[in-house]
This record gives C-alpha cells, sequence and structure tokens, in this order.
C-alpha cells in the first residue's frame, strides 16, 4: 500500500482540499457571483475536455477533431436522464450513462479509424462528430434542432469539483504506468514500439475510449449547469476551441493543459469588453503566441515542485554572484 | 537444433526484388554474421523476420520447444512477443524519453496489471513497477549505462545510443536478437568493447543472434557462420575461413569497389 500514503500523496491532497473549501466559502459568503460561477464551470469543464484530448493526441500522438461529439453524447444522455427522473441520483446516473455511452461510440468507431494516420484521422474523426451532430438534430427523443431546455440543475461546485479532479488524477496516472509509457512510445515512434511487444492499435483505441469517456462527463457537467443543450452547441467549433486549449498549453503537458484552460477562459471574459472584434483579437493572440512559443506554454514538461525548487536555485546562484 | 528455418523468402518494391528467394537456418545458440554490399537486402530481410514487411512469398518458421510457428505476415508486436527482438540501422529509440523509460517501454508486454491498476496505481503496480525499474538497472548496468539513466536518448553520444538500443532489445527478452550494424559509427576501441559485449549478453541470456556489420574484424572474430547476401540473393555461406576464400564473395565485394571507382 506504500502508493498511497507516501508525503506528496498527503501534499497532493491538503492542497486540493483547500482549493476546494477556499472557493466553497467564497461562494457561500456571496464574493463569487454567478456569473463568476458559470466561467469557473466552462474552466473546469474546459479542463476535462483538454487533459482527456491531450492523452489522445499529446501524449499518444493521434489527431482527433472529434471531442466535441463524444462531448454531446454525454450531454444528451444525461439531460434525457435528469429530465425524466430529476433526482439527484438520476443526475449521478445519467453522467455515467453519458460517459459509458461515449465512450462506446469511442470504442466501436475507433477500432476501424484509428488504423490511419496524421490528417486521415483528423478528417474521419471530424466526419464522425459531424455524424452525431446531425442524429441528433434528427432525433425526436433529442427535441431535434431546438435541442433540450429546462434541464434540471444538478451540478454545483462539489460535482465539478470532484468530477473535474477525479478525470485528471485518474489520467495522470494512467500516463504514469507501463500501459500510459507504452501510448508514448507510439507517439515517439510507433515501428520500433511495435518491435518492441507493443500492440498500437489496442493502445490507440484504449485512449480514445478513455477520452471518449470523459469527454461523456464533460457533456454531462455541462448539460446540468447550463440549463440547455441544442446540436448547434456541439459543432466542429467547440472540438477546435478544445484542439485549441491542447496546443496552446503544450502537447504532453497534463499542467499545460489546465493552465491554458484557465488563461484562454481569463483572455475571452477580458475581451468580453470588446465585443465586437472579441474574436478577431482571440485569434491574434492565438496566432502571436503560436509565433513566439510553438511548443505551447508547457511544451512538455510539467508544473512541479521540483520545478520551482530549480527555479528557486538559479536564483539564489545569481543573487551569490 | 534448428530455431529458425526462413525458406525461399522474397520481397519485391515495385520492379525492384530486394530479397530473392533466400533460404536459411539457424541453429540454436549460433552466432550468425549476415554480410553484404550495401543494397544487398540484409536489412530487408530482418524487416521481414520482424514483420515490419510482410513477405511477397516464401515462409519464416520459428522453432520453440519442438513446434514449428510460422511467422510471416505476423504482426511485429505478435512476433516479438514469440521471441525475437532486434535493434535498428537507423537508430530508433525513442527519443524524447529517458534511457530508463525507452527499456521499460521494452517490458511493457510482460507487466502484469491491468487498466484499473493503472488508473489507481494500486499495489500490484506499485509492486511491478519497482520490478520494472530493478530488471531495467540490472540491463543497464551490463550495457554500462546506468548512470545515464535519467537522461534523454537523444542527448546520448553515437555509441551510447547503439548500446540502449541493443538494451531496449534485451529488455523485450528474445530468445532470438537481431543487431543491425551495431558497430556503425563506433571508434575502434569502441568496436572492441562491443565485442565483448556482445559474447558476454550472449551466454548471460543464452541468446542466438544473428548479426549485420560492414565491420569485418568484428564479423570474422566472433561470428561462427557467415551468410553473404548480394543483390538480394545469398551467394555464399560458410565459416569465416571459408568465406575469406570464397570467389562469388570477393567478387561481389571487389564489383562494389570497382563500381565506386
Ligand atoms: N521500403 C522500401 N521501398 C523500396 N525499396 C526498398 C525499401 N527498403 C529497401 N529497399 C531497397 O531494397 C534494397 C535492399 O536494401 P537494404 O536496406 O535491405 O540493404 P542493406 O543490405 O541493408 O544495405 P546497407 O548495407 O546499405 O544497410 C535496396 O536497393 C533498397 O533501396
Ligand atoms: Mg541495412
Amino acid at each position: 500500500m506504500a502508493g498511497f500514503f507516501k508525503k506528496s500523496w498527503a501534499v497532493k491532497l491538503v492542497s486540493l482540499a483547500s482549493v476546494f473549501i477556499l472557493v466553497q466559502l467564497l461562494i457561500s459568503a456571496g464574493f463569487i457571483d454567478s456569473y463568476i460561477q458559470a466561467t469557473i464551470a466552462t474552466i473546469c469543464i474546459n479542463i476535462i475536455l483538454a487533459v482527456s484530448l491531450n492523452l489522445i493526441t499529446g501524449f499518444t500522438g493521434q489527431f482527433s477533431l472529434g471531442h466535441a461529439g463524444f462531448m454531446s453524447i454525454g450531454a444528451y444522455v444525461c439531460a434525457i436522464i435528469t429530465l425524466r427522473i430529476g433526482t439527484t441520483g438520476s443526475f449521478i446516473l445519467g453522467v455515467f450513462a453519458g460517459a459509458i455511452a461515449a465512450a462506446l461510440v469511442g470504442f466501436l468507431v475507433g477500432l476501424p479509424t484509428l488504423r490511419l494516420k496524421g490528417d486521415y484521422l483528423a478528417i474521419a474523426t471530424l466526419g464522425l462528430s459531424e455524424i452525431i451532430r446531425i442524429i441528433f438534430t434528427n432525433l425526436k427523443i433529442t427535441n431535434g434542432a431546438a435541442g433540450l431546455s429546462y434541464i434540471p440543475r444538478f451540478v454545483n461546485w462539489f460535482w465539478i469539483f470532484i468530477f473535474t479532479v477525479g478525470t485528471v488524477l485518474l489520467i495522470v496516472n494512467y500516463i504514469k504506468s507501463s500501459h500510459g509509457r507504452a501510448c508514448i512510445a507510439i507517439r515517439e515512434d510507433e515501428i520500433a514500439s511495435e518491435a518492441m511487444g507493443i500492440n498500437s492499435t489496442r493502445y490507440k483505441v484504449t485512449v480514445f475510449t478513455i477520452g471518449a469517456f470523459c469527454a461523456g462527463i464533460a457533456g454531462a457537467l455541462y448539460a446540468s449547469y447550463f440549463y440547455d443543450i441544442a446540436p448547434k452547441t456541439f459543432g466542429f467549433l467547440k472540438s477546435i476551441d478544445v484542439l485549441v486549449i491542447v496546443v496552446f498549453g503544450g502537447l504532453g503537458s497534463i499542467s499545460g493543459s489546465i493552465l491554458a484552460a484557465i488563461v484562454l477562459a481569463l483572455i475571452s471574459t477580458f475581451l468580453q469588453s470588446f465585443s465586437e472584434i472579441r474574436m478577431i483579437l482571440y485569434a491574434l493572440m492565438l496566432i502571436i503566441i503560436m509565433i513566439f512559443r510553438p511548443q505551447g506554454l508547457m511544451g512538455s514538461k510539467e508544473l512541479s515542485l521540483s520545478l520551482f525548487k530549480k527555479a528557486g536555485k538559479l536564483f539564489s546562484k545569481k543573487e551569490r554572484v | 537444433m534448428a530455431i529458425l528455418s526462413v525458406k525461399k523468402l522474397t520481397k519485391s518494391f515495385g520492379g525492384l526484388t530486394a530479397v530473392s528467394n533466400v533460404s536459411f537456418e539457424i541453429e540454436k545458440g549460433e552466432l550468425i554474421g549476415l554480410i553484404g554490399p550495401n543494397g544487398g537486402g540484409k536489412t530487408t530481410v530482418f524487416n521481414l523476420l520482424t514483420g515490419i514487411y510482410v513477405p511477397t512469398s516464401g515462409t519464416v518458421e520459428l522453432i520453440k520447444e519442438g513446434k514449428a510457428k510460422q511467422l510471416q505476415g505476423l504482426k511485429p508486436y505478435t512476433i516479438c512477443r514469440h521471441g525475437l527482438a532486434r535493434t535498428f540501422q537507423n537508430i530508433r529509440l525513442f527519443k524524447d524519453l529517458t534511457v530508463l523509460d525507452n527499456v521499460r517501454i521494452a517490458m511493457h508486454k510482460n507487466v502484469k496489471y491491468g487498466l484499473i491498476s493503472s488508473f489507481l496505481h494500486l499495489p500490484s503496480y506499485v509492486k511491478e513497477e519497482k520490478k520494472l525499474v530493478q530488471k531495467s538497472m540490472e540491463l543497464l548496468t551490463i550495457l554500462k549505462l546506468n548512470e545515464k539513466k535519467d537522461e534523454f536518448a537523444k542527448n546520448l553520444p553515437y555509441g551510447e545510443q547503439r548500446r540502449l538500443e541493443i538494451a531496449r532489445a534485451l529488455a523485450a527478452e528474445p530468445t532470438l536478437l537481431l543487431l543491425d550494424e551495431p558497430a556503425a559509427g563506433m571508434n575502434p576501441a569502441e568496436t572492441s568493447d562491443l565485442k565483448e559485449l556482445i559474447a558476454l549478453i550472449r551466454d548471460k541470456f543464452n541468446l542466438t543472434v544473428l548479426l549485420i556489420d560492414h565491420d569485418m574484424s568484428l564479423i570474422m572474430n566472433i561470428c561462427e557462420r557467415i551468410y553473404v547476401l548480394d543483390h538480394g540473393m545469398l551467394i555464399a555461406n560458410g565459416t569465416p575461413e571459408e568465406i575469406k576464400r570464397n570467389k562469388l564473395v570477393i567478387e561481389a565485394y571487389l564489383g562494389e569497389d570497382v563500381g565506386d571507382a
């Protein structure tokens, strides 16, 4: 049981708990209004989406443009279940049913498409998410293009926090396992990894399924927080949004994805006051950042205590000289 | 007792026949050389044996515990699991990963914990990961790379990258080890170390070795038998002494020199 009780775990647990309690206190005391709460919810949902897409694209090297499709499956399944039943239990059921449905589609579609490489895979996954969108537009149970509204809101800071931290920790653990290393090996050199006994198709399908599962969770949280959903919410642009976060944070960096989700949300909040040219400024900023830092904020590195220690050392050396 | 039996192996790329009707056998425990002029088809033979290319025709048979297993048409990862591991002539390490990770990855096929344990880092994970590090460090010590375990593969000097390729192949626990020009780019001192190293690992891990190289001092020194490939065809087969005196072999190599002049 050594892995559970190490000091680093205690540190993580305490810092996570304090973040949770701090925000909860601020909400209870009325310092965080509903607009900021919605921003926090958006950031957390984007973190789940970006971290799980990073597993597929950044760590395993498979270029997917279908994340919004999986998100929409989670959103619709959870919305339909909670609209019918309407208890907290049904919300939990909805989240997991949505995630499992998304994972199932991810698995079934991943098997044939993940044999494709690079641009072809990107186009195939893009096509897939469009097909999902069109199906939802034409089904009766999803209320067509108008979508579903008055979805009961069960999501609060507690649930958002639990699901965000949960998915991120599980994905980080996976990456730090032998299975995760197999995925990274496929990104590094698929032929060499196959020659070393790694079944690359199996791992590609696995991460695609895990990614779809997490996107399903994100979609369910979205539906339950923002009351109404429609097929157009989960269009091509949503997939691009997530990809932008991943690339901006750094392919292969979990902390980069988290940081990027926060920074980009802050930027777009700040740009609210320039509403007319907002999207142009946003795009310009991305272009400028990518010119000066093409590897993203974090490259493939992770934020960690030892990184701070190293920075501290550099600093103290300079002082001495 | 033969461990590998190759029959009428042929590989064509469009109009070019890179390997043509090649048949040979390897006995258990042998150290065999595979030589020939540039473009002779040696690397292609390795790619056919390890499943990276599918043969145009012919068979590759692995004999394990008296049972024959057809390898042609199988996926590379399956062939690796049957006990064939290799190094690459044009070094294909996982460049942005550490030396330790490069070796651990090749042990993945035998890892005994599943998806759930990798998500939750259960005790089975902790135990198995400890074992992986320990086994990797043993291998790295043999290959004299233990002090470099945390360096990125891409930052190693050339000779050490070649040794890491060998360490990674050994981590896959092969019975038949295929080395594609392990001495390329090494200086004479490094090559002489490599010679001892190959002999050492062969004894220690009970290996059968198939070795491609252009360094004749290495090949003639350690190989028990040698096959010679020229223009995709097997032109000779014998002990180092026999090969040195073989007229076809001398001509093949002379032909190359004349062609270059
Ligand atoms: N994938 C491929 N497509 C087309 N031609 C190929 C391919 N692989 C190898 N060849 C050709 O097959 C022939 C044999 O190449 P191979 O690499 O097996 O030679 P080699 O004996 O390993 O040579 P060297 O000593 O230079 O490494 C060459 O003419 C090469 O150009
Ligand atoms: Mg070659």
